[in-house]
């Protein structure tokens, strides 16, 4: 299907030039499944889990939070395709409506993270200076700590809630950005054009939105892709460490909460689950990273 | 040399105000009261006022800011680092008690990572696009993408259900019973360091393929040298360094990590210790802990950048 298309777009393209225009945003998302197959397939893959997340509530097979005290702790079964837990619910139902909690943290966390990092790393490397050195030891101290340690004192000075474990995760996602980005900024702010436009009277924050903030879309994508993964695991940590999500509400990490305590027997199928949702959820971010940087910007490799 | 330590030393100290800082400001000035942090929404609406004004002169929260910023700072330079609001026992016994344990861990997650990840990353490179290449690729990304604390909980449910095994409770340091004591942070210590090897692996693979190309190697290869030679003793110096720079900061991720892996083996170090501050909303414990996690991985990455000279002839500092 893929081919036929792409063979009716090129036949189209050579045969005028006006067609190749219109078409090439169609052809985008085709030559990038081309080139790179794995990152494609782990973007489709990545787009049906939000589908099935955004329509959570039509495609789990039952209510997340509904308790059925005949199935406390059962095993797979028909009723219960990947059983239930120790209050005797769906595991199934509770990884698709997690998903979805899952999902909008890790996303709007990294957005909300690194636009903010790529705003600041923008104005620090445009008016360099003392601003541009406080920022820098700033971004180091903040760096210093580890990202779920201080996902966690946020969480402490906070408090509990979906928006505050946004808040929380997007700060550890801050210094990335400003790091990235005001080394993309400091090549770009020397490019003539930029020059020009300030010759023709444009304004210190206009130069920066209009001419520069363009410039860094590329890295930015690559980023923020590279980070959703990283977010998806401190979510899942501080579910785990009781400190996220609060339940009953399920994420994929407060999922994994307790099943160590030493008071209930381990059940095998409480564990495996969530825990593969999350490891392939994040393969796929990372493999679809991994592919948009060597797609979209090479020189980001390894950063 | 002496002197460039000293000045790195000496550049090091307002970072670690800084994090003093942002740790403070994070827990005081950010919204929310610290007897609802203590206490909880519940608790707090409990209490007369008569009862908010004595447990804030308990706490010393009714001094200005700043004095309770250089209270904390006496009680750190006096190594006594306050003391635990529910249990009383200070900080700095704490950390003593339950410190050796993280630390092994985290010794055995670093030489583990070193083990498994350099061997991983050199066949990679020596025999690229082989079939031992991608297979270890594979696994590399498999690797990167599990998070190391669920595979701490299939490795405790899993010896649990299958043996019947769980490691022993408590605290037991390694000069008291070392069998005991390993049985605590043996496995925490290699699924963090599996974790940490697939970054390792990868960097030591990239950096050798473009170290490998380079002339001196093909000088070497030229007047005779055995491919063992070649690789190890010339190719492997230089593709090295930037293995060890990852190591720094891929320590952060380690602390971070150790974390969640102790909760998951319930292993009672220090991270065990900060999620249990966390619980009881002990911010006391909370800051000094965080406090003592930043101080850690800024003087680890400072002994690596001095560990460079050394290594690296080319770099001299003055």
């Amino acid at each position: 299907m893929a081919e036929q298309i792409d063979t009716q777009i090129s036949s189209a393209a050579s045969s005028s030039s006006v067609r190749r225009r219109t078409n090439s945003a169609w052809r985008i998302p085709i030559t990038f499944a081309q080139k790179y197959p794995v990152g494609a397939a782990a973007g489709i893959f990545l787009l049906l889990m939000a589908l099935v997340a955004i329509f959570a509530g039509v495609i789990a097979p039952a209510d997340p939070l509904y308790v059925d005290f005949n199935e406390l702790g059962s095993s797979p079964s028909a009723q219960n395709l990947l059983g239930t837990d120790y209050t005797g619910r769906d595991i199934l139902s509770r990884i698709i409506h997690g998903g979805r909690v899952s999902l909008q943290v890790s996303l709007f966390s990294v957005l909300l993270g690194t636009t903010a990092g790529s705003a600041w790393g923008i104005a620090s490397a445009y008016f360099g200076g003392r601003f541009d050195i406080i920022s820098q030891r700033l971004v180091e101290m903040v760096m210093s700590f580890p990202a779920l340690v201080l996902a966690m004192v946020l969480l402490v000075a906070l408090g509990g809630g979906m928006w505050t474990v946004i808040i929380a995760i997007a700060v550890t996602r801050l210094p990335y950005g400003v790091r990235v980005i005001r080394s993309v900024v400091l090549s770009v702010k020397e490019l003539t054009y930029v020059d020009a436009a300030r010759a023709m009277g444009a304004s210190d924050l206009r130069i920066m939105v209009q001419h520069i903030a363009p410039q860094c879309f590329a890295a930015f994508l690559v980023l923020a892709t590279a980070h959703l993964g990283a977010a998806i695991v401190i979510e899942a940590s501080l579910g785990f460490l009781g400190v996220g999500i609060t339940p009953p509400t399920p994420s994929w990490g407060n999922m994994l909460g307790g099943v160590v305590s030493a008071t209930y027997k381990p059940i095998w199928w409480l564990v495996l689950f969530p825990g593969l949702a999350i490891s392939l959820t994040v393969l796929a971010f990372n493999l679809l990273g991994d592919s948009l940087r060597d797609a979209l910007d090479p020189k980001l490799r390894g950063r | 040399m002496h002197k460039y330590v000293a000045k790195r030393l000496l550049y090091s100290i307002p970072g670690l105000f800084g994090i003093t800082i942002i740790i403070f400001f994070a827990l005081r000035i950010l919204p929310g009261d610290p007897l609802t942090i203590l206490y909880g929404d519940g608790g707090r609406a409990n209490l007369t006022d008569a009862d908010v004004t004595a447990i804030k002169h308990d706490l010393g929260l009714d001094k200005s800011l700043v004095i309770q910023y250089g209270e904390w700072l006496q009680d750190i330079f006096t190594g006594k680092m306050g003391e635990s609001f529910w249990r009383g026992d200070s900080v700095s016994e704490m950390i003593l008690r339950r410190g050796p344990l993280t630390a092994e861990i985290a010794v055995i997650a670093v030489l583990v990572s070193w083990l498994i990840g350099l061997p991983v990353g050199i066949i990679g490179a020596i025999r690229q696009n082989s079939i031992a290449d991608y297979v270890t690729r594979f696994f590399t990304i498999i690797f990167l993408a599990v998070p190391s604390f669920w595979v701490a909980i299939l490795v405790v449910v899993f010896s649990l259900l299958a043996f019947n095994y769980r490691p022993p409770l408590g605290i037991i340091q390694i000069w008291e019973n070392p069998i005991a004591n390993l049985q605590i942070v043996l496995a925490p210590g290699i699924v963090l360091g599996l974790a940490t090897s697939a970054y390792i692996a990868r960097m030591a693979r990239t950096t050798l393929l473009e170290v490998i190309r380079d002339d001196y190697v093909r000088t070497a290869r030229a007047k005779g040298l055995s491919e063992r030679t070649v690789v190890l003793r010339h190719a492997l110096r230089n593709a090295l360094l930037p293995v060890i720079t990852l190591s720094g900061v891929l320590f952060g991720l380690l602390l971070g990590g150790s974390v969640a892996v102790e909760a998951a083996f319930t292993v009672p170090g220090l991270g065990s210790a900060l999620v249990q501050a966390f619980s009881e909303r002990d911010f006391v414990v909370v800051q000094n802990l965080v406090l003592l996690y930043g101080i850690i991985f800024v003087l680890v990455n400072l002994s690596i950048d001095l560990a460079y000279a050394w290594l690296d002839p080319r770099i001299r500092y003055n």
